[in-house]
């Protein structure tokens, strides 16, 4: 016996937005973007969910796909907060604004 | 049983998600989202998905979490730095989480009926074997189109991760000097350790002066 659908969307909702008040309230750069993982696995859960009460295998493997690209954001997100490290000797994304116009 | 399962893991994932958001030690933060992960990993099983509580496990509290823990232990105490937003942007920010949430509960109180009851379901719902099937027929253009995404995701690591000890990669170090590498100039590993070598007894001889 698994809990209704709206259980579902209810905890994966507050996830989401747990995970967006981690985007913008913290200013460390890997904070950030372990928030923004936060905020994947939300609607992974909601893919996962949404599946299994209408039948369909098809979110699951939507869900697989989502954990390939993720892993390529945290890749190259965080050779970024590296290469941007060695740059200022600073992790404050405030530094990080010489790609401004 | 699926119940209890739910709410356990269920108050499991917000409580570790909570600290990994106001924990100040990004190692712990790291810590707390691999909990996180790891009970929605037992959520996937309440729903029969197998094969993705499974990949959840290995892929992202295993190897993405593994590559956040060396990044964060490669930094030190320098990824300690703790700069939150006060006063008027943390409570903008926690009024839009908010928000944001009470507006899904209202939306999921007055749906339909057609959301009560879930639809009924084989045991081999989720299993690796009709995962597998639906990746080699149904997605099998996106399985390789996935394949290409995380090749380019892992040079692109590479190159930004190398730093100055790729030719045309972002320089750091040794950009100026007597001897510094012209933009055009083609890349020479000898001549690159020759130098390093010569740096390092200058700095060694400084030191001890």
């Amino acid at each position: 016996v698994t809990p209704g659908i709206g259980s579902w969307i209810v905890l994966s909702s507050a996830l989401f937005c747990i995970g967006l008040v981690g985007v913008m309230l913290r200013r460390n750069p890997l904070v950030i973007l372990l928030s923004i993982e936060i905020m994947l696995n939300a609607v992974n859960l909601t893919f996962v969910a949404f599946g299994r009460h209408w039948g369909t295998v098809d979110g699951q493997v939507i869900v697989t796909f989502v954990m390939t690209v993720a892993a390529a954001e945290a890749a190259v997100g965080l050779a970024l907060v590296v290469a941007l490290f060695r740059h200022r000797e600073s992790l404050n994304p405030d530094g990080f604004t010489s790609l401004k116009w | 049983m699926g119940i209890v399962v739910f709410y356990v893991a269920g108050a499991c994932a917000i409580g570790s998600a909570i600290a990994v958001v106001v924990q100040r030690n990004p190692f712990l933060a790291a810590l707390s989202l691999i909990l996180h992960l790891a009970s929605l990993a037992a959520l996937y099983l309440v729903l029969q998905g197998d094969f993705v509580a499974v990949a959840q496990l290995l892929v992202y509290a295993g190897a993405v979490m593994i590559m956040f823990l060396f990044v964060i232990a490669y930094l030190g105490d320098r990824a300690d730095l703790d700069l939150r937003r006060g006063g008027i942007g943390a409570g903008a920010a926690a009024v839009a989480g908010l928000a944001i949430f009470i507006e899904s509960v209202i939306a999921v109180s007055g749906s339909s009926d057609l959301l009560k009851t879930p639809a009924i379901v084989s045991d081999q719902f989720g299993s690796p074997t009709t995962i597998g099937r639906l990746f080699l027929t149904d997605h099998l253009l996106a399985f390789e189109a996935i394949s290409l995404i995380l090749l380019v995701g892992a040079i692109a690591g590479v190159v930004l991760g190398a730093g100055d000890l790729l030719p045309s990669g972002p320089r750091t170090r040794h950009g100026d000097g007597p001897d510094a590498q012209e933009p055009g100039e083609r890349y020479d590993l000898r001549r690159e350790m020759q130098r390093r070598e010569r740096d390092e007894q200058e700095h060694e001889s400084e030191v001890g002066a």
